[in-house]
């Protein structure tokens, strides 16, 4: 199982200090925190796209890219990358290129954006929100798996011997995530491929994401990629630790009061209990995210989000070194107990090559026929 | 026999309030018209102060909590709906029209609906048909044509006109009418009507 964090890249005050980063302090903040996640044992790091302040992370391949370079494990991934608006051959041309300047480690999430005038801001019209992702993902596949590509469809100019480069390294395409919140037809539509299912699982009671969960497996085994129980499945999950959880709820509270999502609505208790976010001790957090897989399940990836609301990068890296020190170790142990057999890892450049090679020579055939 | 379920929305904000006084007139109105239709009811009153905090919540951290949830679900599989709410500048209250905006565009798709209201004179009456049934209009509810004013008068002297009583009977008759003639409402499902990759491909 894979565990890491992602992050929102926002650009937030500290409400307890009033001090507000700069863009470029909060970006090097990010880059520290990523490279620090990999120093503490954690899998995976992922970034959000996002074209409107607070936030900074409107271009996550060159972030991710710069990291390729300075971590040596590390997995790097998007939460998310936005199929509405991004033309597909852009997501195809970038990601086939850090797959190679990253040595394979990279995957991605796609999200449709929850900011409404980033379509009109590119181009495209909300309405069209769902159309959009089906198009463009049947592109973005189309680009990756196919060579030579001829191609017509609503939302761009159409390709005429369009060839995507560099072509994805070792001939295999970044495993891809689909991650909504409340849409089921994108659980579908991730179930179709036998792509990953990502929920975000911080905004909405656990209840609702059990059913997104049970949806997305019980089509994935409709669709023929193998029993619902073997399906790929990712959590997100909201922490902050201290050693003492009431020094934990203490600290944590001003952050979560003025958050710039929730702030100045539900109170710290009653999110606490409606959702996953777990503020307390390391221990608290082992228990609490054992039982995310009561309802959803032999799961694959969790990541947390620890940095936003304003936290200063002094405490997320101590939040990141709980995580690698106190809480993965275990997690990674009682999982792996608790595990089903036959229940897949997260797919891996390592693991898509070697499922690609024991298909036999089927693959590399269709692809020399296309070339000829 | 099925049993019909009524859901009662009252957005009166003072316990007891006069709305609430309303709406359980009109609930038992129903429940009576219905009987003498033959059908069996069961009625459920939803007291929005109760859920004030929760939409609230809502509005600013975009999630239903546990308490709000089951409310919505009751309101998308009722078989009838009275909406009962004080009129507060000239329409419909804030906390009822916050309840309205957190149903789902189409949870009363069809739904028989009794409109009612309180308010401090009758001269805001007529709020519930330049206020009230256009709301319900856009959610395309089958609002039944009379809808049920009481102002502080009808509690008390024999008004002049018909009286809140006869306004209560001849509105819960449109109301069971409009449950008798149509099926036992089903409960809607998120995940029943997603349609096939296959399908969303074609586009």
């Amino acid at each position: 199982m894979q565990f890491g964090v992602f992050t929102v890249s926002d650009v937030t005050p500290d409400p307890t200090t009033g001090r507000t980063p700069t863009e470029a302090q909060r970006i090097q903040d990010v880059l520290t925190i990523a490279k620090h996640a990999e120093q503490v044992g954690l899998d995976v790091f992922a970034i959000g796209e996002h074209h409107n302040p607070p936030f900074f992370s409107s271009s996550p391949t060159t972030t991710l890219g710069y990291l390729a370079g300075v971590t040596e494990t590390l997995q790097l991934s998007t939460s998310t990358t936005l199929i509405t608006t991004n033309d597909p051959v852009k997501i195809a041309e970038d990601f086939a290129m850090l797959q190679h300047v990253a040595g394979g480690r990279v995957d991605l999430m796609l999200g449709r954006g929850n900011t409404g005038p980033v379509y009109p801001w590119f181009g495209q019209d909300i309405r069209q929100g769902l159309n959009l992702a089906v198009e463009n993902y049947a592109l973005l596949r189309k680009l990756w798996d196919t060579e030579v590509v001829d191609w017509e469809g609503h939302f761009r100019t159409p390709l005429q011997g369009f060839t995507s480069t560099p072509r994805p390294l070792d001939g295999v395409a970044p495993f891809v995530w689909h991650g909504s919140i409340r849409s089921p037809e994108i659980a579908e539509q991730a179930a179709y491929y036998g792509d990953g299912f990502f929920h975000n699982h911080i905004f909405w009671p656990a209840s609702h994401t059990k059913r997104m969960v049970e949806f997305y497996r019980t089509r994935w085994e409709h669709h023929g990629h193998g029993p619902a129980e073997r399906a790929i499945v990712g959590l997100g999950g909201q922490v902050f630790m201290r050693r003492n959880s009431q020094d934990a709820v203490r600290e944590f509270r001003p952050y979560f009061d003025n958050a710039p999502v929730y702030g100045h609505g539900p109170s710290l208790e009653d999110f606490t209990r409606e959702t996953p976010l777990t503020v307390g001790s390391p221990q608290q957090v082992i228990e609490r995210t054992l039982g995310f897989r009561d309802y959803v399940g032999d799961y694959q990836r969790q990541l947390f989000l620890i940095d936003h609301a304003g936290l200063p990068l002094k405490t997320v890296l101590e939040q990141l070194d709980l995580l690698g020190e106190e809480v993965v170790p275990v997690l990674r142990r009682e999982f792996a107990a608790l595990r089903a057999p036959g229940v897949p890892d997260a797919p891996t450049h390592a693991s898509l090559v070697a499922a690609r090679d024991a298909a036999g020579t089927e693959g590399v055939a269709t692809q020399e026929k296309e070339v000829a | 026999m099925t049993t019909r379920r009524i859901v009662v929305l009252t957005a009166g904000l003072s316990t007891p309030s006069s709305t609430r006084l309303l709406a359980d007139r009109l609930a038992a109105a129903v429940t009576a018209a219905l009987a003498d239709r033959g059908e069996r009811t069961q009625v459920q009153v939803v007291e929005l102060r109760e859920h004030a905090r929760d939409l609230a919540d809502h509005l600013v951290a975009g999630f239903l909590n546990t308490a709000l949830a089951p409310v919505l679900e009751s309101v998308a599989a009722a078989d009838a709906v009275v909406a009962v709410t004080p009129i507060f500048s000239a329409s419909y209250s804030g906390l009822f029209k916050t309840f309205v905006d957190v149903l789902d565009r189409d949870a009363l798709t069809g739904t028989p609906v009794l409109l009612a209201a309180t308010g401090g004179t009758a001269r805001h009456s007529l709020a519930l048909e330049h206020a009230m049934r256009p709301l319900f209009a856009y959610l395309r509810a089958a609002t039944v044509p009379t809808a049920v004013f009481a102002a502080p008068e009808d509690w008390g002297a024999t008004a002049v006109g018909t009286t809140l009583e006869s306004r209560v009977a001849r509105a819960a008759g449109e109301l069971a009418d409009a449950v008798a003639a149509r099926p036992p409402a089903t409960r809607t499902d998120l995940f029943a009507d997603v349609p096939d990759f296959t399908a969303l491909l074609k586009g």
